[in-house]
């Protein structure tokens, strides 16, 4: 196989470098690493950092991308590589990948959701629900034996689970008994009593609930569709999976395009004043006259041109489609740092009359060392708090942009595109209902798992609420 | 029977770091009548002792034993709904910061009206009658008027009034004022404390006045309790404890004032700082800075003992069996003990009296700011910050700039290190035209300008390392060029204040107030500078702190020949540092001159208002208060003639046609004042 590095993989990759950098940093700084530990002591910051770690390892996987070799008639390697790119999240999830069937199915179905007329042996045609090539394949008769079949894969998955998560459980009090330098025992009271400094109790139960849904759905994924089957026949939650993808690199990307805006323009305008202010304002303030969505269509469709009329850009259409996706982040980004940017002058405005700058320029310090050295670390916990808190926004954006069709290229499977195509399914008789429900749950976990996290970030780095803070565990200390 | 009694209160509050004993074991009684003083540094429990008799305590604070008897019931074991019955009827409170004590959106009638109709049956007519007698009695003028503004368009001092106003609208028995005049300028501070004294004495009324001032204490308090580490440690009749403090933090207290005869001499300073108090003590609060420390004070908590009529102590030296004999045997307990300072026993007096050549030469200085307004944001008028000013300054002396806030002090200061751009006029440093000299040029002499802030907390980037703090001059000027010379020369200079050199990897948050002013001072000198620009550096300190900043700064004066250009509002510092005194008002100096000359005859109306308003300790130095009417103009709309006329009391008619000339009284001496014209 060939590997292949799209451009929003290398990005994705390159932010990772940057969280792991910036992870050392924390631990040399005292009172970052203060910050977040408050983050990890509130157990709804805990929970929720643990499902977006799940979601993030999903989208990891899914951005090691590479080129199968081709395989000739007789399925020996052949000379060349396939056009299609895969990931190796497509690897893992092969079987669910090549399980298409023919059309809808309904979750856990053995038969199509959809009358086909079917020619019988002696020659008669009837009309009935054709089995599915895959789901419940393994069953001789479907009727009888689904009950039964399926109920054991659930149990069998649970089981899976339970031992699983015990075993987990048990290495993580094992591991933390050693480092309190306690008995297990001991170890294993405090953190169910929520007695430990980082909220453990809470990382461990939804570990536990995760590891619950997962192993009975792995085990069901086996013989059916979990949740069923799209219109051509693909897999619903191998689609879902795959969105996730989608969802985390709009998230993430299009705030790093967005940054060196806000920052650079938002901390230039509260330090220098002036004219400057007066253009950066004036900028900011007809981007935010001109309705988001304008814009935004406006810039994709002329990417979207661009694209069209230069196929010899892209090797394969997955290039091409991730070209399309890169286009939304960076233009999502240059349409959204108005707030923050907003938000840094003011901020840069007030600690620009602190006595340590002053006491700065006294030195002759030049303006780009005082911005640099001085207000940014100063305004980086606003930054960060944005961050977070705008990450959900721009899942949800996606969708939006996806569904009145200026998001994502068709052929990348993101929240959007399902929800777009959704929209018919809801339309017909009797109702397909499985592919919205798969994606609004989803993307409903993740954009909640990032709003609990952003609200902890929140806690634990905006100074305004240091005083509550400590109310609060007044109040929790009985 | 006493009005308040208040036994054995204890208060915790719940920290990052545990329980915080921030009351612990207070007793004290206020007689109807009475104002009793609660004396102490910052950090001591003051504050939480009032709010632990009010039952606000903040959330995390919590009462944890003792009682309190107000009129013979016990507070502390009322029901919520009943004790807000006695907020404000039995017992009202005013505080520290009136600016953000009013609500902003309600006027000021209405504020007071509120008060009026929870705790009385007044309504209506009768109500806004009374409102009016309220605000009469507090001193502001065109009452009737003024109760339907809103306190935006009342200044610093009026919104304070309206703060007694609305404590008195209930009637109460007991008035707490936590800090009543700390915001205020010293001639407003006079007036407030005049209207609650006289207030205070035609009502009968109980008060609890909380400061830190000693001169306030002198002013208006019967008895005075002095708090140290939650508890207190001496309690006594105000006269006998301005005759003769007993306990040794009291007695420090007293040696750590700034006072004109300990000109020349190292101020005494208390060692260290309060103690945390999220421990339990074996012994003595105070054991660890004590110079009269002995074994039992480690061992054994002091109790009470009678010192004088009148005058109780919590220390073992006025035990009678064994403390005389330590008090005998040879460590002086008398205030004027200047043994243990830190910058030696004396300094030479007057030194840097040798005039040398002119450092800096400012003339006629103006900072204007424009007005804009409308949609072109066109000027509309200016703000004359500073209106030319001329001052001069040598080598090796302090020059003190002298005014309250709002008098373009500041303004000038930065000015003249060209901060801020000036509008007008000349500064000449060392002959060096500073106002007409390339970004560049002006670069290579901000090494020998330096800045030293009012603010600790705010002057030092939370963000930054001491150590990269203090390099941050010599790394922006270029002094000091290789990485190994910059840390030497950081390890030297916190030698140099007072700090160890292994403090430069920590963070600034990792110290105490003083500390981190003496960092700003590490800082600024780390350029080796030959002027210093002090901007109030010891107004955000507690009396003790100030004591070794001053100390310091006068050392390093001494030592390095820094020339001080010292802005403040605090006169004591000005007669114990400075040499001599420019007096500012709305932007001009009105009187300027040696220490003596100025602050021993002044001549303007003004200066001897100003000096008339400092509270002193001693009863027979306290001059006859000249109240000043209203406040201070706003410097976009200066008088006509001289701005000080509409406060004057010796005002006449062609005060008000023109701004009088400077008239030279002596060889230093001038003034701007018609009445030496």
């Amino acid at each position: 196989m060939m590997p292949v590095v799209l451009w929003t993989d290398a990005l994705v990759f390159l932010l990772l470098a940057a969280a792991v950098g910036a992870g050392f940093q924390v631990r040399r700084r005292a009172y970052l690493l203060a910050s977040w530990r408050r983050v990890g002591e509130s157990r709804a910051g805990m929970a929720a950092l643990l499902v977006l770690l799940a979601f993030a390892a999903i989208g990891l996987l899914d951005s090691l991308h590479y080129r199968p070799r081709l395989a000739d008639a007789n399925g020996r390697p052949a000379n060349g590589y396939s056009t299609e790119v895969r990931s190796a999240l497509d690897a893992l999830l092969r079987p669910l990948r090549n399980a298409a069937e023919k059309t809808y199915s309904a979750p856990l179905a053995t038969h199509l959701y959809a009358r086909e007329t079917v020619e019988q042996p002696d020659g008669t045609q009837v009309r009935l629900f054709p089995r599915l090539k895959h789901g419940g394949a393994h069953l001789r008769d479907a009727d009888a034996e689904w009950g039964g079949d399926v109920t054991w894969r659930v149990l069998r998955g649970l089981l899976i689970a339970v031992l699983a998560g015990l075993t987990f459980a048990f290495a993580a009090v094992h591991v933390a008994a050693r480092r309190w330098g306690v008995r297990r025992a001991q170890a294993w009271r405090n953190i169910r009593r929520g007695e430990t400094r980082l909220a453990w109790n809470a990382a461990l139960l939804t570990a536990g609930l995760l590891l619950l849904v997962a192993g009975p759905a792995v085990s069901l994924a086996g013989g059916y569709h979990v949740l069923g089957t799209d219109k051509v026949g693909q897999d619903v939650l191998y689609l879902t999976l795959k969105s996730i993808r989608t969802g985390l690199v709009i998230g993430t990307l299009t705030t790093l395009a967005m940054l060196p805006f806000a920052l650079a323009l938002g901390i230039a305008a509260g330090y220098l004043g002036g004219w400057v202010d007066d253009v950066i304002q004036y900028i900011y303030t007809t981007l935010n006259s001109i309705p988001g969505v304008l814009l935004i269509a406006a810039a994709v469709l002329m990417v979207q041109v661009a694209i069209d009329t230069r196929p010899d850009w892209f090797a394969t259409a997955a290039q091409r489609a991730d070209a399309r996706l890169l286009a939304l982040c960076l233009i999502l980004g240059v349409t959204s740092w108005t707030g923050l940017c907003r938000l840094l002058r003011a901020e840069t405005l007030k600690l620009r009359e602190l006595e340590y700058v002053q006491a700065a320029q006294a030195f002759g310090a030049p303006a780009a060392r005082i911005m640099g050295r001085h207000i940014l670390p100063n305004v980086m916990h606003i930054v960060l708090i944005a961050v977070v808190m705008d990450f959900s926004g721009l899942v949800l954006a996606e969708a939006v942009l996806s569904y009145i069709g200026i998001g994502v290229d068709p052929s990348t499977i993101s929240f959007g595109t399902m929800i777009n195509t959704a929209r018919l399914e809801l339309a017909r008789e009797p109702v397909v209902w499985w592919s919205l429900v798969a994606a609004f749950t989803f993307m409903f976990v993740l954009v909640l798992a990032a709003n609990l996290f952003a609200d902890a970030v929140r806690d634990a780095f905006d100074p305004r609420l240091a005083g509550r803070r400590n109310a609060a565990a007044v109040r929790e200390r009985p | 029977m006493s009005l308040l009694r208040v036994e054995s209160l204890r208060t915790s509050l719940e920290g990052a770091s545990g329980a915080v004993r921030a009351v612990d074991d207070v007793s004290f009684e206020i007689a109807a009548g009475e104002t009793f003083a609660l004396l102490g540094e910052s950090g001591c429990g003051k504050s939480m002792t009032a709010l632990s008799m009010m039952r606000l305590l903040p959330d995390a604070g919590s009462i944890a034993g003792g009682r309190v008897m107000l009129n013979g019931r016990d507070l502390l074991a009322l029901p919520e709904a009943e004790m807000r019955t006695v907020r404000g009827r039995e017992m009202a409170m005013i505080f520290q910061e009136p600016a953000t004590s009013l609500n902003p959106v309600l006027t000021v009638g209405r504020q007071i009206g509120e008060v009026l109709a929870r705790h009385t049956p007044l309504r209506g007519a009768a109500a806004r009658r009374r409102s009016v007698e309220l605000i009469e009695a507090v001193g502001i003028p065109d009452a009737a008027r003024r109760l339907d503004e809103f306190p935006f368009q009342f200044s610093g001092g009026m919104k304070q009034r309206v703060m007694i106003a609305m404590a008195l609208a209930g009637d109460p028995a007991l008035l707490i004022a936590d800090e009543p005049t700390t915001a205020l300028d010293v001639t407003i501070q006079a007036q407030v404390l005049e209207q609650l004294g006289a207030l205070q004495r035609s009502r009968g009324m109980g008060m609890l006045l909380i400061t830190h001032d000693l001169g306030i204490v002198a002013q208006l308090a019967q008895r005075v309790g002095v708090m140290y580490a939650g508890e207190l440690v001496e309690v006594a009749a105000q006269e006998v404890f301005f005759a003769a403090p007993r306990h040794p933090y009291a007695q420090k207290l007293f040696a750590a004032l700034p006072l004109p005869e300990r000109r020349g001499r190292a101020l005494e300073t208390i060692p260290g700082s309060v103690p945390l108090l999220n421990r339990p003590f074996a012994g003595c609060r105070f054991v660890e800075r004590c110079a009269q420390a002995w074994p039992r004070c480690r061992e054994e908590p002091p109790a009470w003992h009678a010192a004088a009529a009148g005058q109780a102590v919590r220390c073992h030296l006025y035990d009678r069996a064994s403390g005389l004999r330590h008090r005998e045997s040879g460590v002086p307990v008398q205030a004027s003990d200047t043994r243990c300072c830190a910058a030696g026993p004396s300094l030479p007096v007057g030194s840097g009296q040798e005039a040398g050549a002119a450092l800096l030469e400012v003339s006629d200085l103006r900072v204007h700011f424009p007005i804009r307004r409308g949609v072109l944001r066109r000027t509309v008028g200016q703000v004359r910050a500073v209106d030319g000013v001329s001052l001069g300054l040598t080598s090796g002396r302090t020059l003190a700039l002298v005014g309250e806030s709002g008098c373009g002090k500041t303004t000038a200061g930065k000015a003249i290190l060209q901060l801020i751009e000036p509008t007008a006029g000349s500064v000449r440093y060392r002959g060096n035209e500073l106002t007409a000299l390339s970004a560049a040029r002006l670069r290579a002499l901000r090494g020998e300008m330096q800045i030293v802030f009012q603010d600790p907390y705010a002057s030092l980037d939370p963000r930054m390392r001491v150590g990269d703090i203090i390099e941050e001059g010599m790394a922006a000027l270029g002094t000091a060029a290789a990485t190994a010379q910059r840390e030497r020369r950081t390890a030297e200079l916190l030698e140099r204040v007072g700090l160890s050199a292994d403090m430069r990897g920590r963070y600034p948050h990792e110290f105490s107030g003083g500390q981190r002013q003496r960092i700003a001072i590490a800082r600024a000198l780390a350029v080796a500078p030959r002027l210093l620009v002090c901007d109030e550096p010891t107004s955000a300190l507690d009396v003790s702190v100030q004591a070794q900043i001053l100390n310091l700064l006068k050392e390093l004066q001494i030592s390095l020949g820094l020339a001080y250009l010292f802005i403040t509002h605090n006169i004591a510092v000005v007669e114990y540092l400075a040499q001599a005194v420019a007096v500012m008002y709305l932007g001009r100096i009105v009187e300027r001159g040696s220490v003596e000359e100025v602050l021993g005859s002044p001549q303007h109306p003004y200066t001897q208002a100003l000096l008339s308003a400092v509270p002193r300790l001693d009863a027979a130095q306290r001059r006859e208060v000249i109240v000043l009417g209203g406040d201070m103009p706003s410097p976009a709309r200066p008088p006509a003639g001289c701005h000080f006329h509409p406060r004057c009391p010796r005002a006449m008619p062609q005060c008000a046609a023109r701004y009088p000339d400077e008239t030279l009284l002596g060889a230093t001496h001038a003034v701007r004042c018609f009445l030496h014209g």
